[in-house]
């Protein structure tokens, strides 16, 4: 209904600070830009010297095998740990300093490969409290939620298929229902850039059909860009637009789900033979 | 949000009864005002107790520094509007001090006013450093301020040091004096109450719960963790300071370990009330503070002598056997009466198939 304005309607207040020239960039620049990133973590390389664009608007997929820096690099782009050298920019403003809830009130946000949600609260609950924070005083601290913020949780529920359960705690949902909470938490927040972190695992295979449908409806009719860390490889090469390799912590190859389905380097790196 | 609306007319009457007792209660029997005033109390504590421990998931054992700063914060105001402090405790209460009932009355109104203020402030000065804390480390780094509190007060001449002060005492018949001091702390019960059925109600309650489960989680969803509990632990802090002003008066006495930082007594009753009847809800507390209460009335008037003992193994087999609370219990073994049920769905198709922007409360919007 309305989701897709709300966000444009917010879009001033997340820019509140003075844009850089680089700012105002044209729909067709980046909205994330990751440059020579670079994690170490004790004497173990998790990420080297990576460099990837994220489009607007578009399905990008990061793969690689386990252990290849997918959710290092995850954490470094939302701000959950510093990063050792490089550069991350968020429509074109400079997000590596920053820290996780910054980011988050900015529209970037992300879920976890092994699925948090707020156990003891019911889903609604779940829901309401997951209302963009950006713009939020201190008096914002004390009000209740508005009827349209009730409607908004409850469609997106229906949309995830949970509206049933609302007014079960989230902790007693299966692991796979939990999953599409946390998903629905997320699209709650209206972000411009949701980071997914391997949606499909411990999902139902006869429910991915349906996840997959879900994440590229909220990519059409959202309007929110996707970054997806995914294992499965039917599930990505269905989705992307652009797909980017890592393995060893480097970036090993990139470009359209075709090119890195033929791409030697790709098969060799999951076949062990790197 | 129409909760309110919801509500029967019963739940009303339930109020009021509850408010008509509790105002009438001392008259009944005159000889329980006291014991009755320290119920209150420590319904109030654990109210407190619980916005952090329960509702926050962050286990506070310092609470009680709170209550004893606005005990001592209130005694310094009441005392030095009208006599200097430090002769008045060099005399050590030997009654060449006087004040009359309109000093009386306004030292009282301005040392709760100033215990609340220097609570709540210190509340959110000391949350900047010990949110840092997570876990048992918070819980120690608490336990430790009251200690330090107590210890402190105890070496400091100014406030008495370690003989403490004694109160003005309250001009008028002593019957009276207790029958006020009862006033207070009932009223002060009520309106933790009446605040915390507000707060949790607010978007307050859903961001502290929210710290509770999750906690990064929070953070990752922009979430101003920082500012929910530096605030919450002020609002807990702001009525035990008021509370702390109070009890002094009542007790007439106040000395830094066992009146006004006692942090074995009343430091440990605060979490096991709160244990007892269930943390993390709104009734839970009371419950548990009534019933833990009683207990330890019984205990103290039949088992003179064995009273730490019993409540001792009260404490170890609520924490080892009974740690979700009566509360808890039930709402284990009835979640449908918390409206924790799977709802029928209304006639929408299956989920999940409309597009995004489907409203499934269509029929609503509007009105």
């Amino acid at each position: 209904m309305n989701a897709p304005d709300a966000r444009t309607q917010e879009a001033p207040a997340v820019r509140a600070e003075p844009p850089t020239a680089a700012g105002r960039q044209a729909d067709s620049e980046p909205i994330i830009t990751v440059r020579g990133v670079t994690k170490t973590f004790g004497g173990v390389v998790a990420n080297h010297n990576i460099s990837l664009d994220v489009a607007r608007g578009q399905i990008t997929g990061l793969i690689g095998p386990n252990g290849s820096g997918k959710t290092t690099l995850f954490n470094s782009i939302v701000g959950y740990h510093p990063i050792d050298a490089g550069s991350i920019t968020f429509e074109g403003r400079e997000i590596s300093r920053m820290r996780v809830q910054q980011i988050a009130r900015l529209g970037l946000l992300r879920t976890f490969q092994q699925t948090r949600i707020y156990g003891k609260m019911n889903c609604v609950d779940n829901m309401l409290i997951s209302i963009p924070h950006r713009k939020a005083t201190v008096l914002d601290m004390f009000a209740r939620h508005s009827r349209e913020q009730l409607e908004r949780a409850e469609r997106l529920l229906h949309f995830v298929g949970l509206y049933e359960k609302r007014f079960l705690r989230a902790g007693d949902l299966s692991f796979g229902q939990q999953k599409l909470l946390e998903f629905a938490m997320a699209l709650m927040n209206e972000p411009t850039v949701l980071l997914l972190d391997e949606p499909t695992a411990g999902i139902n295979p006869t429910l991915i059909n349906g996840l997959i449908d879900r994440l590229k409806r909220a990519n059409t009719e959202l309007g929110i860009t996707l970054l997806i860390i995914e294992h499965n490889m039917r599930v990505i090469m269905n989705m992307a637009d652009t797909i980017y390799c890592l393995a060893h912590g480097e970036l090993l190859a990139s470009g359209t789900p075709e090119e890195i389905q033929n791409d030697q380097r790709v098969i060799d790196a999951y076949l062990g033979a790197h | 949000m129409n909760e309110t609306s919801k509500r029967s007319p019963l739940v009303w009457v339930l109020y009021g009864a509850i408010l008509v007792a509790g105002a009438l209660a001392p008259m009944a029997f005159p000889a329980y005002t006291n014991q009755m005033a320290v119920l209150w109390l420590m319904i109030v504590f654990a109210l407190t107790w619980d916005i952090l421990g329960g509702q926050m998931g962050y286990n506070s054992l310092g609470n009680i520094f709170f209550f004893g700063a606005g005990m001592y914060v209130s005694a310094v105001i009441q005392i030095g509007l009208y006599h200097n402090v430090s002769e008045y405790t060099d005399a050590a209460g030997s009654g060449v001090y006087t004040f009359t009932e309109t000093q009386y009355f306004t030292g009282i109104f301005l040392g709760m006013i100033g215990a609340a203020i220097f609570a709540t402030i210190s509340a959110f000065i000391l949350g900047m450093v010990l949110f840092g804390l997570r876990g048992p480390y918070f819980a120690i780094g608490t336990l430790g301020v009251a200690i330090a509190a107590g210890e402190l007060t105890g070496a400091w001449d100014w406030v008495g040091g370690g003989s403490g002060i004694s109160m003005p005492t309250f001009p008028g018949h002593p019957d009276t004096g207790k029958y006020f001091f009862y006033t207070l702390m009932f009223a002060l019960a009520v309106s933790v109450f009446v605040f915390l059925k507000w707060l949790y109600s607010t978007r307050f309650g859903h961001a502290i719960n929210a710290i509770r489960d999750d906690e990064e989680k929070a953070e990752g969803m922009g979430i101003h963790t920082n500012r929910y509990k530096r605030l919450a632990w002020s609002f807990s802090a702001f009525f035990l300071g008021i509370s702390g002003a109070i009890f002094g008066n009542m007790t007439g006495f106040i000395e830094p370990l066992e009146v006004a930082f006692p942090t074995i007594t009343f430091g440990i009753f605060m979490v096991v009330m709160v244990l007892l009847g269930g943390k993390g809800t709104l009734w839970g507390p009371i419950l548990g503070a009534i019933i833990f209460h009683a207990i330890k009335e019984v205990t103290w008037t039949y088992m003179l002598g064995w009273q730490w003992v019993a409540l001792g193994f009260l404490i170890v087999v609520i924490v080892v056997y009974f740690q979700q609370g009566i509360m808890g219990w039930i709402m284990d073994k009835k979640p449908e009466w918390f409206g924790l049920t799977i709802a029928q769905l209304e006639a929408q198709g299956a989920a999940g198939d409309g597009p995004v922007s489907s409203d499934p409360a269509e029929g609503r919007v509007g009105t």
